[in-house]
């Protein structure tokens, strides 16, 4: 049924409809209301879990770690400063192999405090080993939660669900919100492969000597290669049962493109428009989605943009010392490939600054008008200080 | 009025009107004005939350940090300078709940800093979550069918410690917390100062005259260099208890036992480094 919500609304139903066992979070602004309505839910009895109140972030996962252990469906939602509290569990959970999801609401971090979008906390921990999807709107984020259950049950690793603070958090949208007897035909019960069992007693989270440390590093390399291979799989069904798709990547007028922009989150929206309106006037301009971040789509990102001309990647985030991540990848994607197009990095809307029409059609100007990149990462709107 | 030497002018300050973190502020400027505290010898440190806005009203040094994480500040500031006189600040939330691991650890470290945590029984900043201290039963949209965890006791956990100084205040009565706040700022060792303080847009439940119906004051004749009638008083009286529940002044500081003030009190910013000291040293060590 098609309902009007916002976006924080869209997360909290896909986890009613996951029907998640465990959930434990701690307040930060602007996941809040995540959390809220989960709290609503399990107190009118619509979503039969248990919501453990903790005292910080760093406890939350923790907590989670110790119920996803005993086979639970468990989930979780933060925030800029309180991801990066997490960072130590965050290893934690993909080493011990435990298919938690996380809402990560995008939001920039401190000093310089700011609440809005910025998406460097989450690509901070793209080496956790946690899968990262990042969504573009309502229904997305309330597509993804429930693929990412599927997905992150399968490969027995954790799964991220990324939106944009404020701009996707807190906008509403009329997102359709399924049946719980449809979303129960796509994501069964959750049937660990392991767990703390009494009946038959394990150890968890010992020692590991350097003989066998490695081979179990390799294994949670080899299980991403397999998210990335299943992913589309688990889309075919989706798509059977909701008539919906995303794709790892999504590509709108590639083919014949000279220029493709590259974005993710909220931006995409806005630059579908631009696109739209430059095709109408008879630029070769194409756009691609980056959604699925890790493991990084490295095929199909590279088919998709291997025959432009340039590629223009717009980065809400950035490395210090390196420029946009996103940016980085498409570059490290590209660079085997002889005779690859030039990536133009643009660094757009950090701390929340509104990324317009006006900001990504000077973005398609400059790199149309450019034989080369100015520079590594081009910063869009600086003002003089 | 008379500007003060703490007062800021015409600012815009971020809180509702009606809340009691203006009472603080009130007290605290005045009770640091009375002591003679020199602006530039003051720092306060604070985290995040509507409390740990608080400095950004005072006119002094002002060290602003992550939720939860302002006593280590303040300490380290401390242990940088003793000279300065150091105040970390900050709410239940984020002294007691995501800091309250230094929280107790300040306490055995026992730096001479003077911690003032607003204790308005709830996540104000977020918008009205439960927080440590909530009492059981408090709802909230987080806690739909209320609270079900015993309230954090700072005041005994503090006293259990054998914390040098615990006093709880009431933001509703000025000269009284004001009092006190002067007690902890001139005290020796680490002091917690945690004073009650209505939140009108989120705690419904401990209001102004919640507060006035359920504290009553020590009576002047309660002695507070006795640890178990503190912790009794802390744990057992009908009222929340206000004023001084315990003062041991015999704790060294953490800064005294730094080697580098064994001999002079001299802050380390000041001093010279004696190269032919460091290299004689060195040189000292050398095995061949
Ligand atoms: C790591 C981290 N987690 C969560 C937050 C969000 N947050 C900001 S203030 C706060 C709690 C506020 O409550 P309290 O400390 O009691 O102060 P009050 O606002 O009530 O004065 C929270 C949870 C944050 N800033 N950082
Ligand atoms: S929300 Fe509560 S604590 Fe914050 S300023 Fe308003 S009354 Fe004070």
């Amino acid at each position: 049924m098609k309902r009007v919500v916002e976006g924080s609304q869209a997360v909290a139903e896909a986890v009613r409809l996951a029907r998640v066992g465990v959930i434990s979070a701690y307040p930060i602004t602007p996941q809040t209301h995540i959390v809220e309505f989960l709290s609503e839910y399990c107190a009118n009895g619509s979503l039969k879990a248990r919501f453990m109140r903790v005292e910080s972030e760093h406890s939350a996962l923790a907590a989670l770690i110790g119920t996803a252990s005993t086979g639970v469906r468990a989930f979780t939602a933060t925030s800029g400063q309180g991801l990066a509290l997490m960072h130590e569990l965050l290893h934690w959970t993909s080493g011990a192999r435990l298919p938690i999801v996380m809402a990560e609401v995008n939001r920039a971090l401190a000093p310089g405090w700011n609440i809005w979008v910025d998406q460097t906390d989450s690509l901070a921990q793209r080496d956790t080993g946690w899968i990262q999807l990042y969504c573009e709107n309502g229904q997305e984020v309330l597509d993804t939660v429930l693929q990412a259950y599927r997905l992150g049950e399968l490969v027995n690793l954790p799964v991220m669900v990324v939106l944009d603070a404020f701009f996707l958090s807190h906008t509403y949208e009329p997102v359709d919100v399924p049946e719980q007897e449809t979303v129960d035909s796509f994501l069964p019960p959750y049937e660990p492969k392991f767990q703390l069992d009494p009946k038959d007693p394990c150890a968890f989270g010992s020692l590991v000597t350097p003989n066998i440390y490695m081979e179990m590093r390799h294994s949670i390399a080899q299980a991403m290669d397999d998210a990335l291979r299943c992913f589309p799989y688990i889309e075919d069904e989706f798509e059977k049962i909701f008539d919906r798709r995303y794709g790892t990547v999504e590509a709108l007028y590639c083919d014949d493109a000279d220029i493709i922009l590259v974005t993710t989150g909220t931006i995409t929206s806005t630059s579908r428009q631009v696109v739209n309106e430059l095709r109408a006037e008879g630029e070769k301009v194409g756009l691609m989605k980056l959604k699925l971040f890790r493991p990084f789509p490295v095929h199909h990102v590279r088919s998709v943009l291997i025959s432009a001309k340039k590629i223009a990647v717009i980065d809400r985030n950035f490395s210090f010392g390196a420029g946009g991540i996103f940016a980085q990848e498409i570059r490290a994607a590209l660079c085997n490939e002889p005779g690859h197009p030039p990536v133009y990095g643009y660094i757009a809307g950090i701390g929340g600054r509104d990324v317009t029409t006006d900001v990504i059609g000077e973005i398609y100007r400059r790199t149309k008008n450019s034989e080369a990149p100015e520079a590594e990462s081009i910063w869009m709107g600086l003002q003089e200080v | 009025m008379k500007k003060g030497p703490f007062d800021m002018g015409q600012i815009d300050i971020a809180w509702c009107p009606g809340c009691g973190n203006f009472g603080i502020l009130t007290a605290l400027k005045g009770a640091l004005t009375e002591l003679g505290v020199r602006p530039e010898k003051l720092v306060i440190a604070s985290g995040i939350g509507q409390a740990a806005k608080t400095p950004h009203y005072v006119r002094t040094n002002v060290f602003n940090g992550l939720h939860g994480r302002a006593v280590p500040a303040a300490t380290a500031i401390k242990a940088a300078n003793p000279g300065l006189t150091v105040i970390a600040e900050g709410g239940d939330g984020d002294m007691y709940g995501e800091g309250g691991n230094h929280f107790i650890h300040a306490i055995r470290r026992n730096p001479d800093i003077t911690v003032i945590v607003h204790n308005n029984m709830v996540y104000a900043l977020t918008k009205g979550q439960a927080s440590p201290t909530s009492s059981i039963g408090f709802k909230t949209p987080v806690q739909v069918r209320g609270v079900t965890e015993e309230p954090f006791n700072a005041i005994a956990v503090s006293v259990a410690l054998n914390a040098s100084f615990v006093a709880r205040a009431f933001a509703g009565d000025h000269d009284q917390t004001k009092d006190i706040i002067k007690k902890a700022v001139s005290h020796r060792g680490f002091a917690l100062v945690e004073i009650l303080q209505p939140c009108v847009s989120f705690n419904k439940v401990n209001t102004y005259q919640w507060f006035k119906e359920n504290t009553a004051y020590h009576e002047a004749s309660y002695d507070p260099s006795d640890r178990f009638a503190a912790f009794k008083r802390a744990t057992e009286a009908e009222k929340m208890l206000l004023g001084i529940f315990y003062v041991n002044p015999d704790k060294p500081c953490f800064e005294d036992t730094l080697p580098p003030y064994y001999k002079e009190t001299t802050p380390l910013f000041k001093r010279r480094i004696d190269g032919e000291k460091l290299f004689g040293l060195i040189d000292s060590r050398r095995r061949v």
